[in-house]
């Protein structure tokens, strides 16, 4: 057991679409404990904020743990200024109850735009498991896309989709769900992470479908532990916190629009964050 | 440490007639503008002549209402005499957390409330927590004192999981005992509630950073950023450790599950008070944590926390904040000075009321609180007079920020990872007195085993559980 104080160096850096950076941090312990589903927080300085990021890959050998992170707000493009040998101020994790992995049959794990990067190591459990698995990459276009590779290491089979046909099929996740149930008949269960209206869509038609759905969710956070209830989500009509019950969730019983409208609050504030990264930058 | 029992002095009639010190307070109307500390501290002479208070009891019962048996007659007569520096050894030999104690201690409920020179005609206790501050204080602006002494080395290694006043208190004790003591804290700063949760207003941070420095100086390693039933499992740490002391608190923040609590604005306390003390949400120059900064801010509840949440609102520019307690001014749990302190400021105390549901706007943030009125009926089984519904005395406030403070469970992360681990109602179950639970070397103390208590009986309790784990080091026997 490693008991010194942590540094959490950033290893390796990698531009994999627009927007949209691969990060390879120093984090041994985390690496070690993590299981599919799980998730930490960083800090990227003194002053930023607390964000839950889901851990894309780990290589428990090395003590490495990979997070695909897009750029959306203040704090991811601080991020995004951190540079190889540099260090992120903190990373707690790993966090959140894992994936329950079982063998079931056919799998369908869908990832929509940065959403791939929490579904693979998903699909690497279950696949492990023994349930054969098919991955669908969703994105509105090519330039999107990534983790094609990886994605066809940890599957059985990989299908791309994206809004404008500019690579694999033309189309949505949805399409794709009614595609493969056409070809395989019974899906056993749909795991689906990706963009709030995404995981909607996707969870109202298998529910019609009747195919049990999986859903990671990414609200706002602070501690994610358990302690501030910041995180809190409405499923099957009552709270939880997705720090400590969740982050996944059947996709039938989540309140996805009041997950939007949380996820809304701050929109303000991060106009000011943001002003003030700029102005620090110059 | 027995306590001092002294001759009894001959100018007991003077000592009677000194009038109590009275604290000096920032004024009510600027503080509620700014984070600084409310309360200014005894100057020197104030805090001898306080001192000079003490009657010498035979028997004083002060020490007897102090969890941790602090030796106060002991300090008080070294500081009476102007000695500060031998008055801050004796307090330091049972308590190393002195600021921290002397600020957000309820003393008025324990060492005060037993002192004999309040009980006489006319009289008022002797102000000890205040002359316990002066002490800590004195030392940290530069004050001599002498260096906590620290046994040598036994060779034993002791996980301490959270930094709260329990983990903080229990490895200060072991630390000094000379057993090796690293400490868990998942957060980025430790501390605990006591940076967490205790605004700057009332307890500065930079207080508890240097409690916390002289920790580390007696040898005690903290480990941030590592989450104990995640990062590595109470039995990952059992093959690295002789013993563990389990101090993770009571940090699962309860709600009324009301329509609308998920609304935008609307808070538990510990989210609200982690955003401002510990993220500086309250200073946004400098980071970028946001909170919401209401117009109308209404707070639920009626404990220390809830007068902390209602006291930070007003100093993030609420012109409304409004108290919801769901009984009377009498059955209120929070200190008295918390209170007076928030009456002053202009808090709105709106008691004997309950809210019902919140009502929001169409992008899904509060905007009004929906209440009942409450009366008192017969007494429950705490002996608190039960509040009972009014029908039909619905009615509204404005809101655009709700914080709920209704209390806390016991944090879930480490019994929820730990299997062999006892637990009751989520509570890890331990040994009154030891602090033993269910597994070999594992001890647990503080709110996961309390549930939500105050600082100091977390730190009686972290104290109580160093003294068995010293005594389980020495002999191995469980």
């Amino acid at each position: 057991m490693e008991l010194l104080k942590q540094s959490f160096e950033l290893l390796e850096k990698r531009e994999l679409a627009p927007k949209v950076n691969l990060y390879k941090v120093r984090a041994p312990q985390v690496a070690r404990a993590r299981k599919a589903g799980q998730f930490v927080i960083i800090r990227v300085c003194e002053g930023s904020e607390r964000i839950p990021l889901t851990i894309a890959d780990a290589d428990p050998v090395a003590g490495t743990v990979t997070l695909v992170v897009q750029e959306v707000g203040s704090t991811t493009a601080r991020m995004a200024q951190v540079k190889v040998g540099e260090r992120f101020a903190d990373l707690l994790g790993p966090l959140g109850a894992p994936t329950h992995v079982a063998k079931i049959g056919t799998v369908v794990c869908v990832g929509g735009g940065i959403g791939i990067a929490p579904v693979h190591p998903i699909a690497q459990a279950l696949k492990a498991a023994g349930n054969r698995v098919i991955g669908v990459l969703a994105a509105r276009n090519t330039g999107l896309l990534f983790f094609r590779d990886e994605m066809r290491k940890a599957c059985d089979e990989v299908r791309v989709w994206t809004d404008d046909g500019s690579e694999g099929k033309k189309g949505l996740a949805t399409d794709a769900i009614k595609e493969i149930q056409a070809e395989v008949g019974q899906i056993a269960e749909v795991v689906a992470i990706g963009p709030v209206p995404m995981m909607k869509f996707v969870s109202k038609l298998t529910k019609e479908l009747g195919i049990k759905t999986q859903v990671s969710l990414n609200p706002v956070m602070v501690d994610g532990t358990g302690m501030c209830g910041g995180c809190r989500v409405s499923v099957d009509g009552k709270s939880k916190f997705v720090c400590v019950d969740g982050p996944e969730f059947d996709g039938h019983q989540v309140d996805f629009d009041e997950l939007s409208r949380r996820q809304a609050i701050y929109k303000e504030d991060e106009r000011r964050a943001m002003e003030r990264l700029v102005k620090e930058v110059r | 440490m027995a306590p001092t029992i002294a001759p009894v002095p001959k100018d007991l009639k003077k000592r009677f007639q000194t009038p109590r010190q009275e604290m000096p307070a920032q004024d009510p109307i600027a503080r509620g503008k700014n984070f600084q500390e409310v309360t200014l501290g005894l100057e020197a002479e104030a805090a001898k002549l306080e001192a000079y208070r003490c009657i010498y009891c035979k028997e004083p019962e002060c020490v007897q209402g102090c969890p941790v048996g602090i030796d106060i007659p002991g300090f008080l007569h070294e500081v009476e005499k102007g000695n500060f520096a031998e008055a801050l050894g004796i307090l330091k030999s049972t308590n190393l957390l002195p600021a921290i104690c002397g600020r957000v201690c309820p003393q008025e409920e324990q060492c005060e409330s037993l002192c004999k020179t309040g009980k006489s005609k006319g009289n008022r206790p002797v102000a000890i927590g205040r002359v316990e501050r002066f002490l800590a204080d004195w030392e940290r602006a530069g004050g001599i004192a002498k260096p906590v002494e620290v046994a040598p080395p036994t060779g034993k290694k002791v996980a301490v999981v959270g930094s709260g006043p329990a983990g903080l208190a229990c490895a200060a004790d072991l630390a000094k005992l000379g057993h090796k003591v690293i400490v868990f804290e998942a957060f980025h700063k430790p501390g605990g509630v006591l940076v967490y949760g205790i605004p700057e207003f009332r307890l500065p941070k930079a207080i508890v950073a240097k409690e916390i420095a002289n920790l580390e100086k007696m040898g005690v390693d903290i480990v941030c950023d590592f989450a104990v039933g995640l990062t590595a499992t109470i039995e990952d740490l059992q093959k690295a450790f002789d013993a563990i002391f389990v101090a993770t608190g009571a940090g699962l923040p309860y709600f009324m599950d009301l329509p609308g609590e998920n609304l935008g604005g609307i808070y538990s306390a510990n989210e609200y008070l982690t955003r401002v003390n510990l993220m500086g949400a309250f200073d946004p120059e400098h980071n970028d944590t946001p909170v919401v900064r209401g117009k109308n801010v209404v707070v639920v509840g009626g404990g220390n926390v809830a007068m902390d949440a209602a006291r930070t609102a007003l100093r993030l520019g609420a012109e409304k904040v409004r108290l919801v307690y769901r009984r009377s001014h009498d059955e209120m749990p929070a200190r008295e000075e918390e209170i007076e302190h928030a009456e002053e400021e202009g808090i709105d105390f709106t008691l004997l009321t309950t809210p019902v549901r919140y009502l929001g706007d169409d992008k899904g943030r509060v905007v009004a609180v929906e209440c009942r009125k409450m009366e008192l009926g017969e007494p429950g089984p705490d002996g608190r007079r039960k509040p009972v519904e009014v029908a039909g005395s619905e009615h509204q406030f404005p809101a655009d920020v709700v914080v709920v403070s209704i209390g806390n469970g016991p944090n879930p992360l480490v019994p929820r990872t730990t299997p062999g681990l006892e637990t009751k109602k989520g509570k890890i179950v331990a040994r009154d007195g030891s602090g033993r639970t269910s597994m070999k070397g594992v001890f647990a103390g503080g709110d996961i085993v309390l549930g939500a208590a105050t600082v100091i009986l977390a730190m009686g309790a972290g104290r109580q559980a160093a003294a068995s784990i010293h005594e389980y080091l020495q002999t191995g026997t469980w």
